[in-house]
């Protein structure tokens, strides 16, 4: 894990509704990422994690704070600016997925290059070669309604890997998955995809992965409330 | 690299793949498009036969009692309206017409009703194209020249020679014409002189049913409407009268507003099916709309591949919409002579212009929704 930080979140505060309905989702909140880390971001249900995850990547904007990703400061820029940044530099994986299931596993996973407007056929082959490293080249040809969950899990990693992010955003990729796929899919995610010039944030509460983690951020109540260290997985 | 061909590709296999949204899109609006052509057709074809004499006729100027208000029911003028066309200056020439219904009785029997014109007997001013026999034959006795239309097996398919009786006279059919539109009124159409016209049809006091004006050049045309109407009639050109005659038609009588309204309820029909369908779809990719929006997909983007599905779609089922009514129209017409529905460029335009409502309306509503969808919504399940 290298010490420069790919993410830097100052002091961020996120609230919904107003007056006496306004419920502040995200409390002062100030963290970094560092590149080559895997860092998970737990808490139980309604701690705000699903909230500072979206304000970090860009999707919902904070009430007070900054985010930093590498030396863009998120929300000083226009939407178009921001859509171009996520499309660039965050990759996604849903909770669901969020495949289309009237497209072709391959043509699911060539859409961040087709929204980078790369052409048709160059789109696919360079999605194939995505699918082989997620090991579902075979499959490229069905529509993700014939694979498995675990399998529909790789495709959605191909696809937010086929942009080359910097930085992976997980949203409990576990939740839809049985125990043992979900623990092998974070340790291929672990062994395959993060690299020294990526990190990696996945929010969950499946304590049956924390092992994979290189820190664990702990929330409650919109508040980041301490970290751990996984030191057994220290580099 | 092609920069948005990727996106409307996407698009359209999202669309097409589904295939029971495709094809309830595409059946919708087929429909509504078929149903629209064909209204509008029959429309169009009543019009053009409406206007079949105006047309047939030929003369450039028509000169008539300003109460008529289509060929048929012309009120007959007095003769000096003939004498007074003659003296207007611009005026190169100006002859009357007999234009008047009658009950022939064929050979078997029967009667059948059948419109006379009656030409100018020393010009013979508006006849007909003939197929058989002579136009000089006219002037026989007796004779009559039969127009050879759809209603022409209505006289018992006559030939050169066939006998039929008119108001108790003998009439000799000497020649078979050509003629450029067919009539409104389901009757065969018969050609004979003025002279004969007003002699064997029983008639008012007036004869003359129009007087036609060939200006010296059409810069007269406006002197020689202002003379007239100072006789207290009107003289139209022939696209004025086709006007007059098609307003008719459509704003006095039950004919344009039925039409009219069967086109809007078709038009209403495929607004809803598609509307709907196309809601549905989106509504089903909703969240798949939201995923692409998070991962960078620009509004921009997100409007472009709905707009391409749904014109794409409302196209496709515009062209099948169309082909069905051709299809139709032809068949029709070839099993029922009469058949009046004729397809026009403006009917392909307007129902052009209206499935394009159709895809606006059903991508205005798709739109909408995908762009109120937030990427945070995908987060939050």
């Amino acid at each position: 894990m290298s010490e420069a930080a790919i993410i830097r979140a100052n002091n961020l505060v996120k609230w919904f509704g107003e007056g006496e309905a306004r419920t502040v989702a995200v409390k002062q909140a100030s963290f970094e990422a560092h590149y080559g880390e895997m860092l998970y971001i737990v808490g139980p249900s309604g701690s705000g994690k699903t909230t500072l995850l979206s304000i970090i990547s860009g999707i919902l904007r904070p009430n007070e704070g900054s985010v930093v990703v590498e030396d863009h400061d998120l929300w000083s820029m226009t939407d178009d600016e921001l859509a171009d940044l996520r499309l660039n530099k965050i990759g996604f994986v849903f909770q669901d997925y969020h495949l289309f299931p009237r497209l072709t596993t391959l043509e699911n996973v060539a859409i961040p290059l087709i929204l980078k407007k790369m052409e048709w056929n160059e789109a696919l082959k360079l999605a194939r070669e995505y699918l082989e490293i997620v090991g579902l080249k075979d499959r490229a040809e069905l529509q993700p309604v014939k694979l498995s969950g675990g399998e529909q899990q790789r495709v959605a990693i191909a696809r937010a890997i086929a942009g080359k992010p910097d930085l992976l955003i997980f949203d409990e990729p576990t939740a839809s998955l049985d125990g043992d796929t979900g623990r092998k899919i974070v340790e291929f995610v672990k062994s395959n995809i993060l690299n020294e010039k990526r990190a990696i944030i996945i929010v969950t509460h499946d304590s049956r992965i924390y092992e994979f983690a290189d820190r664990i951020m702990k929330m409650e109540d919109g508040k980041i409330v301490g970290y751990e260290t996984n030191h057994f997985n220290e580099k | 690299m092609k920069p948005v061909s990727g996106i409307y590709r996407i698009a359209l296999k999202l669309l097409m793949n589904d295939k029971s949204k495709f094809t309830a899109l595409l059946v919708g609006i087929t429909f509504a498009v078929f149903l629209m052509v064909m209204m509008m057709s029959m429309f169009s074809g009543i019009l053009a036969r409406s206007c079949a004499p105006v047309y047939n006729i030929g003369a450039k100027v028509w000169v008539m009692d300003p109460a008529v208000n289509n060929t048929n029911s012309s009120i007959p003028m007095p003769d000096y309206i003939l004498s007074a066309s003659r003296s207007i200056p611009g005026v190169k020439y100006a002859v009357p017409l007999y234009f008047g219904s009658a009950l022939l009785k064929l050979k078997d029997g029967t009667y059948q009703a059948a419109t006379v014109v009656g030409l100018d007997d020393s010009t013979l001013f508006g006849r007909p194209e003939m197929i058989e026999g002579r136009i000089e034959d006219i002037f026989a006795e007796n004779a009559f020249v039969v127009v050879k239309d759809a209603e022409f097996p209505k006289l018992e398919n006559p030939k050169i020679g066939t006998e039929f009786e008119i108001n108790d006279n003998r009439g000799t059919v000497v020649g078979i014409a050509r003629a450029a539109s067919s009539g409104l009124f389901g009757v065969p159409t018969l050609y004979t002189t003025y002279n004969r016209a007003i002699t064997y049809i029983p008639s008012a006091r007036f004869t003359t049913s129009y007087v036609l004006i060939e200006p010296k050049s059409d810069a007269d045309i406006p002197g020689i409407q202002k003379a007239i109407a100072k006789l207290g009639y009107e003289a139209l050109t022939r696209d004025q009268f086709v006007k007059k005659v098609s307003n008719f038609y459509t704003f006095k009588t039950g004919v344009g507003m039925n039409i009219m309204m069967m086109t809007a309820i078709s038009f209403v029909v495929g607004l809803s099916i598609s509307g709907q369908t196309f809601y549905t779809f989106i509504l089903e990719n909703i969240g798949k709309f939201g995923a692409m929006k998070a991962i960078g997909a620009k509004g921009n983007e997100l409007i472009a591949m709905i707009l391409a599905q749904a014109f794409v779609t409302s196209l496709i089922g515009y062209g099948l919409g169309v082909g069905a009514a051709s299809t139709f129209i032809i068949i029709a017409k070839l099993r029922m002579p009469d058949y009046a529905a004729q397809l026009t460029f403006q009917t392909l335009g307007l129902a052009l212009v209206m499935v394009m409502i159709i895809a606006g309306f059903s991508s205005y509503i798709g739109v909408r929704k995908v762009l109120q969808i937030q990427p945070f919504d995908i987060f939050r399940g």
